[in-house]
């Protein structure tokens, strides 16, 4: 069911009734039993995915808790007993336990999604080896993934992870799980939340708050003007530009970047809006996901403030884990030893970046367009960090740091250096990629784009118009936004104001959205992560 | 505390570490400085700091980072 469908509408509207007249300690069953209806709509035979993650997850969970208590016990008792030594010892073949379930729990569940996601990736890359070696192919086996499997199943690891860290308590009710895995605002794109955040709001007692009503209403008439009115009509022009790379070259793959960079931002961030709008109706407060990414200065820093909830998931559960093991900490010694103290300790930070990123490339999705765009982002993460003195050095001698001209020189650098790694996500293919960043010289057609060649890309002059209306709002949005909440603002003016601003909106949505008779709001970009 | 405040500078030599207690909040140390702060700590004193120490009220200042390493060492 899409966000942007009648059906969801009607979904939404009928559950915030339902959800404000039961009996409150009902909600969160409530809220189970409609993510559930939501999930199954999108196909029944996924709930078997779904559930077990969740029933796996909740019974390992119970077994890392009864081994933690366990522990936690014996301790207690043996306390004059046993030496600081021997607790030691107990304490790690106690880990060691719970490390087996946990690596268990792990393995079904990436596994699942392992194997519904790569399976067709994997094998097409097999039997190119296997042609070389002149055998007979394998037969191709490809499955339909189930909707928001690369979020769930990270956002539920994550909690797994956390049980067995002991961060917080594990939850004893196995529904209440369920609801924390399946919720349906979030299971489609996002954001990956924490146990901990979620729970709170998620499983309490929630009376009808005018304000959460109304602020949760703005910001999903936010999101479908973000998604509807900008992301769906220039995906129009992106689409004709990067599936024609033979007619649009040169010229036209700068604008393809740009636009692709205007219509991913309102169509991610446009999702996310409907999410946490949709959830702060409910009373339920989810984690924000993004902080004006375009205004970032480093590419580095874009990456703390894009999809924010993957980065830090892949910090805690991975970067980290990787970096500071035993083996890893062995290996920057004795690198450190071997080729100095600069280059050793960098050995481990290296490693752990390059695993990072190569998943995170491949959790975008399974091809190695994908797998070249992670890369190339750990490149120049790894790049501009061993720059920083450089740039230092430069910043001293000339004191421009500081000024407007050099940030907005940064922020444009950075626009444009993110614009250009995501043309691997556009054209979906290395080799045309390439091609087409060299006919960014060699094809200087620059003069055509406004000799006609916008008119050729699938808009009109009036699409033109309203694009340029839309991105100047969400452009004063964002930067209104630098200074706090730009609906905290409104709210402070009077309400004939407010009204006229949500009701311009509103009208803005159902005239202008990109949308008319057989026509079909596109997917969410990321719902296919 | 000494030595915590030496690995510490070696990174950022610009901060005043004896005082500053936002180190993570106010993002002056990043995960690249963290990793090599786990990497000197864990030479310096021999204890092995879990990946579940790395939160922030464990690197926000010398002191806290101090306080980690003491009751890492203690365990």
């Amino acid at each position: 069911m899409l966000f942007t469908s009648y059906r969801f509408i009607l979904f939404i509207l009928i559950l915030f009734i339902l959800y404000y007249i039961i009996p409150k300690k009902l909600q969160w069953m409530l809220l189970l039993l409609a993510s559930y209806l939501f999930y199954s709509i999108a196909g029944l035979r996924y709930l078997i995915y779904i559930a077990t993650t969740t029933l796996s997850t909740y019974l390992i969970s119970l077994r890392l808790n009864q081994l933690q208590s366990e522990q936690s016990s014996f301790l207690k008792e043996q306390k004059d007993s046993l030496d600081r030594e021997g607790k030691k010892a107990y304490k790690a073949s106690m880990k060691l336990k719970q490390r087996r379930w946990l690596v268990l729990c792990l393995i079904i569940n990436f596994g699942i999604l392992a194997v519904l996601k790569y399976s067709a990736f994997t094998i097409t890359n097999f039997n190119g080896v296997l042609n070389l070696l002149g055998t007979k192919p394998l037969p191709l086996i490809g499955f339909v993934l189930p909707l928001g499997i690369s979020f769930y199943t990270f956002q539920t690891m994550g909690y797994l992870i956390d049980i067995y860290r002991e961060k917080y308590p594990h939850e004893r009710n196995i529904f209440k799980l369920a609801l924390f895995i399946s919720f349906f605002p979030q299971l489609i794109q996002g954001p990956i939340s924490r146990f901990d955040d979620l729970k709170e709001t998620l499983f309490s007692e929630h009376s009808i708050d005018g304000r959460n009503i109304s602020f949760g209403l703005q910001r999903i008439l936010w999101g479908f003007f973000k998604k509807l009115v900008i992301a769906d009509r220039m995906l129009i022009a992106v689409n004709t530009i990067v599936r024609n790379p033979e007619e649009f070259q040169g010229v036209y793959v700068l604008v393809g970047m740009f636009f692709y960079a205007i219509t991913l931002y309102s169509d991610f961030t446009g999702g996310i809006d409907i999410t946490i709008g949709v959830a702060e109706v409910l009373g339920i407060r989810i984690r924000e996901n993004f902080e004006r990414p375009y205004f970032s200065k480093s590419i580095a820093e874009y990456w703390r403030r894009w999809h924010i909830t993957l980065g830090t998931w892949f910090k805690e559960y991975l970067f980290y884990p990787i970096s500071i093991s035993k083996s890893m900490l062995e290996l920057t010694k004795s690198s450190k030893r071997r080729v100095g103290d600069w280059l050793g300790r960098r050995v481990s930070i290296y490693i752990a970046s390059i695993v990072v990123w190569l998943i995170t490339g491949i959790w975008h999705g399974a091809a190695w367009n994908f797998v070249v765009w992670g890369l190339l982002n750990c490149f120049f993460i790894l790049a501009s960090q061993e720059c920083n003195p450089l740039y230092e050095r430069f910043h001293s001698r000339f004191h421009i740091r500081h000024t407007f001209a050099y940030r907005l020189f940064q922020v444009g650098r950075t626009f444009w250096l993110m614009s250009f790694l995501r043309a691997f996500d556009c054209y979906r293919d290395v080799g045309t990629t390439f091609q087409m960043y060299s006919t960014l010289v060699t094809r200087w057609n620059y003069s055509e784009l406004f000799q006609g060649g916008l008119m050729q890309l699938g808009l009109t002059i009036a699409d033109y118009i309203v694009l340029t209306a839309a991105v100047t709002l969400l452009l004063v949005v964002s930067l209104q936004g630098r200074s706090g909440s730009v609906r905290e603002k409104l709210a402070a003016r009077p309400f004939s104001l407010q009204y006229a601003a949500y009701t311009v909106l509103f009208i803005a949505i159902l005239i202008l959205g990109a949308y008319g008779v057989g026509y079909d709001a596109s997917q969410f970009i990321y719902s296919q992560f | 505390m000494e030595i915590i405040i030496e690995i510490l500078s070696g990174l950022h030599p610009e901060v005043d570490f004896e005082t500053m207690d936002t180190l993570i909040d106010n993002k002056i140390l990043d995960s690249f400085d963290i990793v090599s702060i786990v990497s000197d700590i864990s030479d310096e004193f021999d204890i092995t700091i879990p990946v579940e120490e790395i939160v922030p009220k464990n690197f926000n200042s010398a002191k806290a980072l101090y306080a980690m390493v003491e009751r890492l060492s203690e365990e």
